[in-house]
C-alpha cells in the first residue's frame, strides 16, 4: 500500500491557499474577457475592465484578489488504497490555517456562530469522499460569504415542473441582486436530500466554466442575463458568466433543488498527491 | 471626473448626484457588521462613540492582514444592506457618507434624504486594486474585532459612484 505523509498534505494545501486567492482561475479570466469583449453597456465595461485589472494586480503583487478570502472549503478524494501515516483532517486545517497566515489572508472564521468572538484563520469545511486508486486529490474552494448569502434551498414536490424550478433559480439570482457582486457563476444541485443537493450545488463551481452547456444550462444562463442586473448591478447583460447544474437520483417523494450562487471571484485551486 | 476631498460639507454633497463617478481623497473609518452593533449599542446607552460620527464616512470593509511592506491588504467593500438596520441611527449622529456595495433598504434611503448623507458604491470584488489608493491604515477602535475593528483610513483618489445622493435618488430601482 502507498503511503503519503500528512505533513506533505498540510504543504499542499498552503500552497492551495497561495494559488487561490492570488490567481483567478484560467477559465473564469476567460469567461470576463470574454464578457469584457461582449458588452457594450459603457459602465459595464468599465466594471469589468476593473475586475480583470484588480486580477491582473493580484496576482502581480501576491495579494488577495478579494478581501473576503472566504470560508475555506476544502474538498478530498481520498483513494482507497493510499495509507496515510499521521491526522489526515488536522493536516489539512494546518495547511489551511498556515497558509491563510503566511499570505496575510483574513481572519475571517468565528469559532462560535452564536458568541462570535475574535474571529481566526480555521477550521475549514471538509468533505470527504473514498475513490479508487492510491492518490489524494485536494481541492479548495475559499468562498466569499457575500455571495453564500445569497445561496437558498427549496424542497420542490415531485410533480413540480421544469418551470417552477427554473423560476426559482432565477428568482434566486433577482434576490441577489448587485449585493454579492455579479457577474455570478450559478452552481445548482438537484436531487439527492437537502444536503446533497447543496453540496453538489457547490461543487458544480468547481467545473470548468467554460465548457459547453447542457440545454438547461444555457437557457438559464440566456434568462438569467436578461434580467439587466449587469457588472456589479450597474446594469448590462452580463448577470452571470455560467450556471452549472449537478444532478443525483432522487426520493420518490421529493426534489430537491439547491443554488449556490459565486461572486465573479470565483477562486479554487486543486492538486493530486 | 470630479475629484473631491473630506470633510464633505453640506455643499459639496449637494453637487453630488446619483450615478456620477468621483474620486475620493482624505480620511475614511472601516465599519462593518461587530463594529456598526457596537457603535449603536454606545450610542442607545449614551456611552463614548470611539470616533466622532459627524461629517464622517464609513467604508464597509474588513482589509485581510497587511502584507509585509505594503500599507494595506486587499480591501473591498462588503454588501452594505446588513448594515441597514444601523444606519438611520447612525446617520441621526451626524455621519455623512458610506461606501459599501449593492442596494439599501427605503428606510436608508429616507434617512439619507432626511440626514443629507450621501451613499457611494465602488468596486466591488476588486480589492487588490482598491488597496493601492490607501495611503495610511491605522486601527482606532475595536482592536478585538480583527477586520471588524474600525480602520482609519487616508485614500487618495479612491473611485467611488454616488449610489444615493442627499435627495434620496438612487441609481438601483
Amino acid at each position: 500500500m502507498r503511503e503519503l505523509k500528512a505533513a506533505k498534505i498540510t504543504q499542499a494545501v498552503m500552497e492551495l491557499v497561495k494559488r487561490a486567492n492570488f490567481s483567478l482561475r484560467r477559465d473564469v479570466l476567460f469567461a470576463l474577457r470574454k464578457a469584457y469583449a461582449g458588452e457594450k453597456n459603457r459602465r459595464a465595461k468599465t466594471m469589468l475592465k476593473a475586475i480583470l485589472d484588480n486580477a491582473a494586480y493580484a496576482k502581480e503583487e501576491n495579494l488577495a484578489i478579494c478581501q473576503d478570502t472566504g470560508m475555506p472549503v476544502v474538498f478530498v478524494q481520498l483513494g482507497q488504497d493510499l495509507k496515510i501515516s499521521g491526522n489526515l483532517k488536522g493536516a489539512i486545517n494546518s495547511g489551511i490555517a498556515a497558509g491563510y497566515k503566511k499570505y496575510s489572508l483574513r481572519n475571517s472564521i468565528c469559532s462560535d456562530p452564536l458568541s462570535r468572538g475574535k474571529p481566526g484563520l480555521s477550521p475549514c469545511i471538509l468533505h470527504m469522499d473514498i475513490v479508487s486508486g492510491d492518490k489524494i486529490k485536494l481541492i479548495l474552494l475559499p468562498k466569499g460569504f457575500g455571495c453564500e448569502n445569497k445561496s437558498q434551498l427549496k424542497m420542490f414536490k415531485p410533480t413540480s415542473s421544469l418551470k417552477e424550478i427554473k423560476q426559482f433559480i432565477i428568482e434566486v439570482v433577482k434576490n441577489a441582486g448587485p449585493d454579492a457582486c455579479p457577474p455570478y457563476i450559478i452552481g445548482v444541485g438537484i436531487g439527492g436530500t437537502a444536503d446533497y443537493a447543496s453540496l453538489m450545488a457547490k461543487q458544480a463551481l468547481l467545473t470548468n466554466i467554460t465548457k459547453k452547456n447542457s440545454k438547461l444550462e444555457a437557457d438559464l444562463l440566456k434568462q438569467i442575463n436578461k434580467t439587466g442586473i449587469g457588472p456589479m448591478g450597474l446594469g448590462g447583460k452580463t448577470t452571470a458568466l455560467a450556471v452549472k447544474i449537478q444532478k443525483y437520483p432522487t426520493h420518490i417523494t421529493g426534489l430537491p433543488v439547491s443554488v449556490n450562487i459565486s461572486c465573479h471571484a470565483l477562486r479554487s485551486a486543486g492538486i493530486v498527491l | 471626473m470630479k475629484k473631491i476631498n473630506t470633510p464633505l460639507d453640506l455643499n459639496k454633497i449637494k453637487s453630488l448626484k446619483a450615478g456620477q463617478e468621483v474620486f475620493l481623497s482624505g480620511t475614511i473609518y472601516t465599519a462593518r457588521d461587530q463594529a456598526h452593533k457596537q457603535l449603536v449599542q454606545a450610542i442607545k446607552t449614551g456611552k463614548r462613540l470611539p470616533l466622532e460620527l459627524k461629517e464622517a464616512i464609513i467604508y464597509y470593509c474588513g482589509p485581510t492582514q497587511t502584507p509585509k511592506g505594503k500599507v494595506i491588504g486587499s480591501c473591498g467593500p462588503t454588501t452594505s444592506s446588513r448594515m441597514d438596520e444601523f444606519t438611520p441611527i447612525v446617520l441621526g449622529k451626524g455621519l455623512r457618507g458610506m461606501i459599501g456595495k449593492g442596494g439599501r433598504s427605503g428606510q436608508v434611503k429616507n434617512a439619507i434624504k432626511k440626514h443629507k448623507g450621501i451613499y457611494f458604491v465602488t468596486y466591488a470584488g476588486c480589492g487588490a486594486l482598491l488597496s493601492k489608493h490607501v495611503k495610511k491604515n491605522k486601527v482606532i477602535a475595536y482592536p478585538d474585532l480583527g477586520p471588524e475593528a474600525i480602520y482609519e483610513l487616508e485614500v487618495k483618489d479612491f473611485p467611488l459612484i454616488v449610489a444615493i445622493d442627499a435627495s434620496g435618488r438612487s441609481i438601483y430601482a
